[in-house]
């Protein structure tokens, strides 16, 4: 398996670096200034290969803040709201689309 | 009951300190995670898509009132208030955080619960017949065999890294409720030609990407066997199993690869080396398992009492739960009393705390302590006295687990799918729920009959839609979910895969495809008590195809 560090990126359109908080497992988007955020409206917005990359890398290099780097597509709209890129991303930041049972009375 | 005794104890007592000294060291950055993932997941703790989840097993989908409420607890303690009972008698909670897992799984191991053998490539978490040990139609309690395997695989060195994982499934009734034949391993106990008791031994059936029926290599293996045989076919599995491709690693693969008939002379090889050494079993060691399931003392009682029989005639909505979720127990005056998780649009085996605690204190009062899981993905009360029936059912349905569902088209089976978890392409739950709402008339649902659904997010195959009556598989095309349907499916002694019934529909037509099958079914049917799964099996797909497709 090639190691995130040598994978190439093939980017079409804007992303940002997103993963797991390591003591929680919450979502967090890798913001600026090696920072992290679960709101991914503070999340890096790229849209080159290289900068991408290099957005990744840093976020593999922290190994005590996040797990499991990868890079996600968003779209960001035209008043400049960063949105996820696909259902997978929408999931992940807005929770399961069902009721959670816990949250109802019996 | 089973009872633990201090061995059981020490060992998960020692498994939890060793999980909290290696958790430390990861969030001190000591270890990588690298190094971790495969440690956690021993102990059944992964990451999905919003947190850690943690699996917990339920060896034999036996749990004792006290465990219930222990589960109730972490639920509230360390979780969002309830957990998903799975199809492999597992319970799963979605949100727990890595930094409180030592102690939540402490607080499970108080109550001899934990998550060893629940993930990872070896002998995962033994499965049975929810209904074991109070069936009439069983030979045996198959959990006594059923903990004879878990104690000897359990942390087995031999098979602690094992190709891929591996499933065994026991039944010991006629009617197969395990659904051994799509397990690694399937063990059905039956009597041979001379009445003695003994077990079929069928291997290399599974699911997921490439399924298979388990294929019969022993149709009679005595019992002192068990253990020396079962060792052979995974030391076979461990040698020749593939490594290099993880879509290939499963024991179905190579027995399919290897056929089933050279397969089985691999094992009887193996199994001639070593079946009259330490594993052959002795007697005794079986009379001392067996010692430590502890039954009810049953009260000497009549069946049909007339409290039930009165509350019966009186009230219509008890007498439809009472033919659909009660069944006959093995000791007259007794019942077995099946709890449905799969209340109208809910997430199909999902509890909530709060219903867990109620359930153990039911448990106490009228099923002397003692609740089982079913592969179903519902609960079941397995010691009820007939009499006590019709206030156990108010007290039931004022939670809402006595929804007369029970296999009907409402008790579906799903995985989490794409809600929780990071391995599905497609959603599940709410594909189930909005079914659920289509069939809410429980006139209709009645009508229809046995009808089992299963849903999977993904090609893994978790809720096991290859062998629904009708099965639903998700599938991401262009970024947008569709579902394949497969009709004609079945999981138990007659198991047999499902037939694909065309191209996969989008989400927003998936629970319009359900309502077109099943009024196919009520115009094709020869006569209203012929299942679905009949008719399927005396017409074939065409005719469904036809239905489903001729407007889309």
């Amino acid at each position: 398996m090639t190691s995130p560090l040598q994978q190439k990126l093939k980017i079409t359109g804007p992303v940002v670096v997103t993963a797991n908080r390591l003591g929680d497992g919450a979502v967090i988007y890798r913001a600026s200034e090696g920072k992290w955020s679960t709101d991914l409206a503070s999340a890096a917005v790229v849209t080159t290969a290289p900068a991408a990359l290099e957005l990744l890398n840093a976020a593999i290099a922290d190994r005590l803040g996040a797990v499991d780097p990868y890079v996600a597509p968003v779209e960001v709209t035209p008043d400049e709201r960063v949105l996820p890129g696909n259902l997978r991303e929408r999931i992940r930041s807005s929770g399961p689309t069902v009721a959670l049972p816990g949250e109802r009375a019996i | 009951m089973y009872v633990y005794d201090d061995f059981d104890r020490t060992l998960v007592a020692e498994r939890v300190r060793e999980f909290r000294d290696q958790v430390g060291r990861r969030l001190s950055g000591e270890l990588t995670e690298e190094e971790f993932k495969p440690l956690r997941l021993m102990n059944g703790v992964y990451l999905q898509l919003h947190a850690y989840m943690l699996r917990i097993a339920i060896p034999y989908g036996t749990l004792s009132s006290h465990q219930l409420r222990t589960l109730a607890h972490v639920a509230r303690r360390y979780d969002r208030n309830y957990g998903h009972f799975t199809t492999r008698q597992n319970i799963q909670f979605n949100w727990i955080k890595l930094e409180e897992l030592p102690d939540a799984m402490a607080d499970l191991a108080r109550a001899g619960l934990h998550g060893m053998q629940t993930s990872g490539n070896c002998v995962r978490n033994i499965t049975t017949d929810q209904w074991a040990g109070v069936a009439p139609d069983e030979i045996e309690d198959a959990r006594i065999w059923a903990e004879l395997l878990r104690q000897h695989l359990t942390l087995h060195p031999e098979f602690s890294f094992l190709p891929r994982k591996f499933k065994i499934a026991l039944t010991a009734s006629a009617h197969d409720r395990a659904a051994v034949k799509v397990h690694d391993i399937g063990l059905r106990m039956h009597r041979n030609g001379a009445g003695e008791t003994g077990f079929e031994v069928m291997v290399g059936g599974g699911l997921g990407r490439t399924p298979f029926i388990a294929k019969t290599i022993k149709p009679f293996l005595p019992k002192r066997d068990l253990l020396s045989y079962v060792e052979a076919i995974i030391r076979i599995y461990n040698q020749y199993g593939r490594r290099d491709n993880i879509y290939k690693a499963r024991i179905k693969i190579l027995v399919h690869e290897l056929g089933a008939e050279k397969f089985a002379a691999e094992v009887e090889q193996e199994w001639q080396s070593i079946k009259d050494g330490a594993l052959a079993l002795d007697p005794a060691v079986v009379a001392d398992i067996a010692s430590r399931f502890r039954y009810p003392d049953y009260e000497e009682l009549a069946d049909s009492p007339p409290e039930l029989i009165k509350a019966r005639n009186e009230n219509k909505h008890f007498r439809r739960w009472l033919d659909n979720s009660v069944a006959n127990h093995k000791v007259a005056g007794h019942a077995i009393v099946t709890l449905s998780l799969k209340p109208e649009g809910e997430p199909p085996g999902d509890a909530t705390a709060a219903q867990m605690d109620v359930i153990a204190d039911l448990a106490d009062r009228y099923s002397f302590g003692e609740i089982r899981v079913g592969h179903e993905q519902n609960l079941v009360l397995p010691h009820v006295a007939q009499r006590d029936l019709p206030a156990l059912w108010r007290a039931l349905d004022e939670i809402g687990v006595a929804t007369p569902n029970v296999s009907l088209i409402s008790d579906i089976i799903a995985c989490p799918g794409l809600d929780y978890c990071s391995l599905a392409n497609a959603r599940s739950i709410p594909v189930a729920e909005e079914i659920t709402r289509r069939f809410k008339d429980l006139d209709l649902a009645h009508n229809l009959g046995r009808l089992h659904i299963n849903i999977s997010g993904c090609i893994n195959a978790c809720g096991h839609h290859h062998v629904g009556h009708i099965g639903i598989l998700g599938v991401e095309k262009n970024g947008e979910e569709f579902y394949q349907v497969t009709i004609g499916g079945r999981a138990g002694e007659d198991a047999e895969l499902g037939k694909i019934l065309g191209p996969a529909v989008p989400y927003g037509e998936i629970a319009d495809v359900v309502e077109d099958i099943a009024a196919a079914y009520l115009e094709l049917r020869e006569r209203p008590d012929e299942l679905f799964i009949d008719t399927v099996s005396r017409v074939g797909v065409d005719p469904f195809k036809e239905r489903v497709y001729a407007t889309r």
